[in-house]
């Protein structure tokens, strides 16, 4: 059970529930479409940004807990950033779902809530659940047509 | 085997009716393995199946005594292969009760299979605005070739609906059919709603227009016995690593009539007489349709997996796994929030479900720490998925060396599901 309660923590069985940000952003200047066709989660990231500043930012769509929670604490994670900061925080939740960094590593960024996601290192299959929305969100950054998929 | 009928069993909790499971599970190497430390529990068999240590030996022996190629050395080792490989194709042929031994195709899988009729049966018959009819839960790789095949010809692709227990809808099917149908393409069982087609009515009804049936039976041939003549159908295709045999290697039975008048599918070694820059003439059947080397080891370790099935047999099979899907349908419905996709009065040994506010990938994540593999997502039918409003679902699939043990835990895991994310 240690694995899994690791993998489930409070916070991430939180914003599965009641995910924030959660809905179509009107005043959105940038979108993009995520899916992963291995379980079926389909998202929409939506971006406010204002100049290189990330004014507002929404998620819409269904997925496991995983990929929920982690598309809705990104979305707080990412607000008021810049671009760089976006860039920097997605290397390192990047690296600590992926295990090449532990959630403690104090010579790494701080990652507040998100090093919620240590848990995922242990579950590789898992990885791009969490990583889903981010991957998606870098899309819209970019303005890409293309939907993102995880395959 | 006849030995797995004879000695009783331990523990008598596992000796069900005329099968000994105990003894059966003994046979399967991969059983005693720990998962997360747990016993393994695999439920994930219409994905693929477990193969008892008698076909593993199979492959060790073919691969250490007499590994050559089949069909054209002179010495002792090919004569020996191309023995074991065309005996094993014997046992197919008896395993589906053919007419001719020269009706029995070997095939990657299903879905070379379904290909092959595709491209070979189907270019040369169907033309602009001709008609195939599939049904609405169908698997994927009896979708995909269809369309290929549709889009290259300009003809269309009639799919016959379901209800919402997941049942083929025979009046609508009734209603598909007309003149312009050139081919009737349907499961045996779903794999992801574990119905069971009326099948020998579907070919009746389309053989009094006088149109071909193709049957995938890639998920029905674990479970119950197949006899292609009663059936009448005009083909049916198997996977072998879905009847506990090696993984690549797979049937297409085909009447010998329809076979002979199809161009071949692929060219190559093997499948020709005689070979000049200016003609070629073909090979007969079966040969006809095997370019190139087959998986010889896959075929005959498909021979092994059929005699273990005829050992255990395929009507004590049938009646045990239809006790632990009443089991499982029965106790996973009695749990509050769990909904059964695919309710069919017919079904296989399988059952789809959801939980509600859980994403299927979630509950498959919370099992496997448990040790219960079992199958979560769209299971290669999107379009079923669609039709019950589900991104995915979870599939618990079960075969003869499975128990009621193994369900309870199942109902145990869950339970622990519902607990994680109340």
């Amino acid at each position: 059970m240690s694995y899994l309660n690791d993998l489930y923590q409070e916070i991430i069985l939180d914003h599965n529930k009641r995910p924030r940000n959660f809905g179509e952003l009107k005043d959105a200047n940038r979108r993009a479409d995520g899916y992963n066709p291995l379980c079926g989660d389909k998202l929409t990231v939506y971006l406010h940004m204002d100049g290189d500043l990330v004014r507002d930012v929404s998620f819409q769509g269904s997925g496991c807990a995983i990929s929920t929670a982690s598309a809705s604490l990104m979305t707080e994670a990412l607000k008021g950033k810049t671009r760089a900061q976006v860039e920097e925080l997605f290397n390192g939740f990047h690296s600590l779902v992926t295990g090449a960094t532990s959630g403690d590593d104090s010579s790494q960024i701080d990652l507040g809530k998100l090093a919620a996601f240590h848990g995922v290192s242990e579950f590789p299959i898992r990885v791009k659940c969490a990583t889903l929305a981010w991957h998606t969100m870098q899309a819209a950054l970019e303005n890409k047509e293309q939907a993102v998929s995880t395959e | 085997m006849k030995a797995s009928r004879d000695v009783v069993s331990s523990r008598p909790d596992l000796f069900t009716g005329a099968l000994n499971v105990s003894r059966i599970r003994d046979d399967f190497p991969i059983l005693k393995r720990k998962v997360h430390g747990k016993p393994l529990i695999y439920l994930d068999n219409a994905a693929t199946a477990q193969k008892p240590q008698q076909v593993v030996d199979a492959l060790v022996r073919f691969y250490s005594e007499y590994n050559s190629n089949i069909h054209r050395g002179v010495h002792l080792l090919s004569s020996e292969a191309t023995e074991a490989f065309e005996e094993a194709r014997a046992k197919v042929k008896r395993f589906v009760n053919a007419r001719e031994i020269s009706e029995i195709i070997f095939v990657r899988g299903a879905t070379e299979a379904i290909n092959l009729v595709a491209q070979s049966y189907g270019r040369q018959h169907v033309r602009a605005g001709d008609e195939i009819v599939i049904s609405a839960m169908e698997h994927h790789s009896n979708i995909v070739p269809w369309q290929i095949l549709c889009e290259e010809k300009g003809a269309r692709l009639r799919v016959v609906p379901i209800n919402d227990r997941g049942e083929f809808l025979m009046e609508e099917y009734e209603k598909l059919l007309n003149s312009r149908t050139r081919l009737v393409s349907v499961a045996h069982v779903s794999n992801a709603l574990g119905s069971i087609l009326p099948v020998a009515e579907i070919i009746d009804a389309a053989h009094r227009r006088n149109v071909p049936v193709l049957i995938d039976g890639a998920q029905a041939a674990p479970h119950m016995r197949l006899d292609v003549q009663l059936l009448d159908c005009d083909f049916y295709a198997l996977s072998g690593h879905k009847l506990f045999g090696p993984t690549g290697v797979g049937i297409l039975y085909g009447k010998w009539d329809l076979l002979d008048e199809m161009p071949p599918y692929q060219g190559g070694g093997d499948m020709i007489s005689s070979v000049t820059f200016e003609r070629t003439i073909y090979n007969t059947l079966p040969f006809k349709f095997e370019a190139g080397t087959p998986h010889i080891a896959g075929g005959i370790g498909l021979g092994a997996a059929i005699d273990y099935l005829n050992g255990v047999g395929l009507e004590n099979i049938a009646a045990y796994e239809q006790e632990l899907l009443g089991y499982a349908t029965d106790s996973l419905s009695a749990i509050p929030r769990v909904r059964i996709i695919g309710t069919a009065r017919e079904k296989a040994s399988l059952v789809s479900f959801t939980v509600d506010g859980v994403h299927p990938h979630d509950i498959g994540t919370v099992l496997d720490q448990e040790g219960i593999a079992i199958r979560t997502g769209h299971h290669c039918a999107q379009p079923v998925m669609d039709r019950f409003r589900i991104p995915a679902t979870a599939r618990a699939s079960f075969a003869f060396y499975n128990t009621r043990e193994e369900i309870g835990a199942l109902l145990r895991g869950v339970h622990k599901v519902i607990e994680l994310f109340n």
